[in-house]
């Protein structure tokens, strides 16, 4: 693979600055190498698309880029500064808000309480007292400016339909304007027309110019529908780098099942080499 | 990971409520009424209960008989309290009781060192708050439940006790003046302390961060530390908060009653003080519970204890009827939860 750094040198030029960069970044759980060097750009505004098959490190890559994850080595450059992120609140501080796929709210908290998890706005310094007023306001007219119906910011997400809950963890990612919006798997257990909110929501954060976003999706016309570019990631690694009007539903569905028929012979190859072939 | 062909099913916005619907709305806001205001239901029954006692027997609303009421419900408040903190984190702490017993021992034998009262109290509740650290570390590094570590520490508690006091029952040293007032002698003494510490509890589960985290980590422990909430910090404090509550309040009751029982009052305090909490309105499932609510559950095991033996009703029965309690107090919570989480058209 060519090194992408003059790449986007390069396109810097052409089509503003990176803001995110990625090099490098490995992380293995115990014996399982999970990510073996990932190299990722991410321009001003751009809407970048993250395939790959399941397993092949998606949700790590991005639990890593939000501060969740530490990886074991590789470099994260934001703004052309090197930063390390000991927690999700630093990666929070750096500008990088994230929309995990299983979409975590607490149940028994409320809706402004799920909205302000973690950021509460407070009084009293390190007592920490908490500004419902002011935070059920704030999280009022969010909602509102996102075109999110909840019977109550006061409902107990408990009380909310599978959807509603959705429609609130994506304004919960929203609700500070970052620098760096990561969403893995938004449309996931989505009905239309919530699916088509979040579309008009990406494609409306990314036209402001001010939020780059990392998108994660199985389903090839969402991503095609959202991103300007899409990175694969096979095994660990990059594999593929395309802007999306160069590439097609085809080649990526091509890429993926090549890399699936290689396994399945590797596998049958293995096989063969132990198991006593049974003639037929 | 979901596929998104199977979600198509489930449509997002809640479908449009059946004709017969009105019914089950209704008993879903009763039903949640209760879950938000569960206290409500805990001071009625409260409330019953005194009027009760008060007809049945003429002594039960004299001073001297609220000044013991009081002085049994106090501790149990406070621990009870303090639990309500863990289960909300779905914890528990069954060594709180020998904690409770343990900090009064640590203080006499200090005294006996000749340690000025003041620091013997001071000590001793940093022992309490080293117990209490323990539990949340323990528990969280070994990845074990709390309530085997705190079975573990109950046990070590309650055998230090014993062996050290020689099993055998001692009084505390008497304390004078206005120090010994505050600290236990007076009537009252325990009993604002532990509505102070009540009240301090309260706003530190409701009002302040910690509290939402607390409830937060206890609701999705994934959700919170996906926040970036330090989920085992905010565990660990809890524990250590329970153990210096348990531990004060131990101080004050061994410094009001003077004696001290190597054995007895360790296990009884903290199955009250868990009781209290459950009759209160707190589940043990995590996620939700209310400090009033056990203050008010420790009140009703205070009424309860004392007026079955104003009334003639021999301890015994007492304990009966606070089994029965808690049986019911239990029906009615899940009862509740059944109701008021029920969502239209599931």
């Amino acid at each position: 693979m060519t090194d992408p750094r003059p790449l986007a040198a390069a396109d810097d030029v052409e089509q503003g600055k990176v803001v995110l960069r990625t090099e490098g970044i490995t992380k293995r759980f115990g014996a399982v190498v999970v990510l073996r060097g990932v190299d990722i750009h991410l321009k001003q505004g751009e809407v970048l698309g993250l395939v790959g098959d399941n397993g092949a490190g998606k949700s790590t890559f991005v639990k890593i880029l939000c501060g969740f994850l530490r990886p074991d080595s590789g470099r994260i450059i934001l703004d052309g500064k090197d930063v390390e992120f000991h927690s999700v609140r630093e990666a929070r501080r750096h500008g990088i808000e994230a929309l995990y796929q299983d979409l975590a709210l607490v149940p028994q908290l409320t809706v402004y309480q799920n909205l302000f998890l973690n950021r509460e706005q407070t009084f009293g310094g390190r007592l920490g007292f908490v500004r419902r007023r002011k935070m059920r306001e704030l999280a009022r007219q969010h909602l509102h400016q996102m075109n999110v119906n909840v019977p109550s910011v006061e409902a107990e997400v408990e009380q909310l339909s599978g959807g509603q809950r959705q429609a609130i963890a994506v304004a919960r990612a929203t609700l500070e304007v970052g620098k760096v919006l990561l969403l893995d798997e938004p449309l996931a257990a989505m009905g239309a027309k919530e699916s088509a909110l979040i579309i008009d929501l990406v494609h409306e954060l990314s036209a402001s110019g001010d939020t780059s976003m990392i998108v994660i999706d199985h389903n090839y016309a969402h991503l095609f529908e959202l991103c300007d570019r899409v990175n694969v990631l096979q095994d660990g690694k990059v594999t593929l780098d395309k802007i999306v009007r160069d590439t097609s539903i085809e080649e990526l569905t091509e890429l993926m099942l090549s890399e699936y028929r290689l396994q399945v012979l590797t596998a049958r190859t293995q096989l063969k080499g132990r198991v006593p072939e049974v003639s037929t | 990971m979901v596929a998104e062909g199977s979600s198509q099913g489930s449509l997002p916005d809640a479908s449009p409520v059946a004709p017969s619907g009105a019914r089950q709305d209704r008993a879903r806001s009763v039903g949640r009424f209760f879950i938000v205001h569960r206290e409500v239901t805990i001071f009625a029954v409260l409330v019953v209960l005194i009027v009760f006692f008060a007809v049945k027997n003429g002594e039960f609303l004299t001073y001297d008989n609220i000044v013991t009421i009081g002085q049994y419900v106090a501790p149990v408040a406070v621990i009870g309290s303090g639990e309500v903190l863990l289960l909300t984190l779905g914890e528990i702490d069954l060594s709180a009781g020998q904690t409770f017993l343990m900090s009064a021992w640590i203080t006499l034998w200090l005294q006996q060192d000749g340690i000025p009262i003041g620091w013997a109290i001071t000590i001793s509740l940093l022992c309490c708050a080293a117990v209490g650290a323990f539990n949340g570390l323990f528990t969280i590094l070994f990845n074990v439940p709390s309530f085997v570590t705190t079975l573990g520490t109950y046990y070590a508690m309650l055998g230090i006790v014993l062996i050290v006091s020689n099993d055998e029952q001692v009084s505390m040293v008497g304390i004078t003046g206005r120090f010994g007032q505050i600290f236990g002698m007076s009537n009252w003494a325990e009993m604002f302390w532990a509505l102070g510490i009540v009240v301090v509890l309260h706003v530190l589960l409701k009002a302040a961060r910690f509290g939402w985290h607390v409830t937060a980590t206890g609701g999705n422990k994934l959700a919170a530390s996906e926040a970036g909430i330090p989920a085992s910090r905010v565990k660990i404090w809890c524990f250590v908060i329970v153990a210096l509550g348990a531990g004060f309040v131990g101080i004050l009751d061994s410094i009001r009653v003077e004696s001290l029982d190597p054995a007895s009052p360790g296990t009884s305090m903290m199955f009250s003080a868990v009781s209290a909490a459950v009759i209160g309105g707190t589940a043990l499932t995590g996620g939700r519970g209310t400090i009033i609510g056990a203050f008010l559950g420790a009140c009703v095991l205070g009424v309860l204890n004392d007026g079955f033996e104003l009334i003639g009703v021999s301890a015994n029965t007492f304990t009966l009827m606070l089994g029965l309690v808690i049986l019911a107090a239990m029906a009615l919570n899940s009862r509740l939860g059944v109701l008021g989480s029920s969502r239209s058209g599931r």
